[in-house]
Order: structure tokens, then sequence, then C-alpha cells
């Protein structure tokens, strides 16, 4: 079961994934940025209470990669938690999607700073 | 000690396998990243199989058989009757065809690959079983 809540500060739009992202779910995560991209160029995801993705989640972040980058978005994950950051890692996926630490790092980036 | 679970063939049970499958690892003191990796591979076999094999067919079965022995190799048996799947034969895409076409799957085998250090399939004549080794 996946939980996703969304907000928005000035023109930035985060994307909360609270719970586990599999197979059954992960729909719910590609609906979510798929709207997101439609609307927005500056989006985070807040994965502080991710506790879990399968191949299914993995999925859906790759299929925006090329979208993404043609269309000028910047959309940056965050608050990985260390067992959820190892499977991004084992397909080197973090090399391809913009990861990092926290809140802060990830404003960073989607503000261009 | 050997562990099992049965589980009809439908997407909303696999949080069930996941819960199964750490309750058994933690009794079994492995570190909770490997513990997560583990429960990934088996939980892309059973999504693969249930999807594909028995097209969310409730009625149908998935049986788990978990063996953790004492020099530390655990043996998953994921256990089902129909056409058996050979996941040797599949052949892995590339990462960049995979972000080239948008495509959202094609990946889960790939991690069951990277993740365990022997996968098999075992084919009888009424079921299948496929056998994921994991050295601790």
């Amino acid at each position: 079961m996946v939980e996703i809540k969304n907000s928005l500060e000035n023109d930035v739009f985060t994307i909360y994934v609270i719970g586990e992202v599999d197979a059954s779910s992960s729909i719910h995560l590609d609906e979510s940025i798929s709207e997101a991209t439609n609307k927005y160029k500056k989006i985070m995801v807040n994965c502080e209470q991710l506790e879990y993705i399968s191949s299914a989640g993995l999925g859906v972040f790759m299929s925006y990669i090329n979208d993404l980058e043609e269309s000028g978005i910047k959309l940056v994950i965050y608050g990985l938690s260390d067992k959820v950051k190892h499977v991004f890692q084992i397909l080197g996926l973090d090399q391809l999607l913009k990861i990092t630490e926290n809140e802060e790092e990830a404003k960073g980036i989607v503000n261009g700073v | 000690m050997e562990y099992k679970f049965k589980v009809p063939c439908s997407k909303n049970k696999l949080g069930e396998i996941r819960e199964f499958l750490q309750r058994v690892l933690s009794e079994n003191s492995i570190p909770e990243v490997t513990v997560n990796t583990l429960i990934l591979a088996v939980d892309e076999v059973c999504a693969n199989l249930i999807i594909h094999s028995h097209k969310c067919n409730p009625e149908e079965h998935l049986e788990l058989k978990v063996k953790v022995d004492r020099s530390s190799e655990i043996t998953f048996d994921i256990i089902d009757r129909g056409d058996g799947f050979n996941i040797g034969d599949y052949k892995e895409p590339l990462i960049s065809d995979i972000v080239k076409q948008k495509r959202k799957g094609g990946i889960g085998l790939m991690l069951v690959r990277r993740i365990m250090d022997e996968i098999e399939l075992i084919e009888g004549e009424k079921k299948n079983v496929y056998r994921l080794h994991k050295k601790i």
C-alpha cells in the first residue's frame, strides 16, 4: 500500500511517497508524477517515509527520465533510507536520476542554486 | 529451519508475501539492507509469476518455502503449477534502451539476478520450483 500526498510551495511541487511501492501500487506513483510533470517544472519527491520499492516503482521513475530532459523539468528524489537507496544502486539508477540526501539539497537543485 | 507460506495469485498479496519473508529473515539476524534485497528478489519473481504466468487469477496459488541452513545459506523456493518460465533464458535489456523507450517494466529479473547467487528452475510434471540461493 502506498499513500501519496502533495504540497506546493511557491513554484516547487512536492510529492510525498509514503509506504510501499510494488507491482500493485506503482500505478499511484505513476499517476502522481504524470500529473506533476504536466503542470510543474520544479518537482521534489519526498521519500522519507518510503519503506519499500520494487522494480515496478523504479520503472516509473525511469520512464520519466527522457521526458524530464526534453521538457526541462527538474525532478529530485530525496530522503531515501539506506535500504531503499541500495535498491536504486543495484542497477545504477542512482546515477540516472537526481537523488539527494535531504530537502534542503533537493530545493537547491530544483531552484538551480 | 524451513518456513512455508501459500498465497492466491493476486498482486494485492505481494505485501503479505513480504511480511512473511520479513518475519522469517528477521528471526535469523541478517542485516536490514540484505533482508530488504532478499525480499525484493522474491517479490520480483512472485510478481512476475502472478502477473504473467497466472494473469492475476486468485483461484491459482503460489507456495513459498524458505530454508535457512546453519552454514548461512538461504534457499527460497517459489512453487507454482503451469508453464515454467526459465529465468536463465531471459535476455537482459539494456538500461539505456529501457530509458529511451520509456518502458516501465523489464528490470525485475535483472534485480533478481544481481541479488541472488544462483537461480534454478526445477520443472516437474505438475509443478515448477523457482529456486533462489543466497549465501549470507
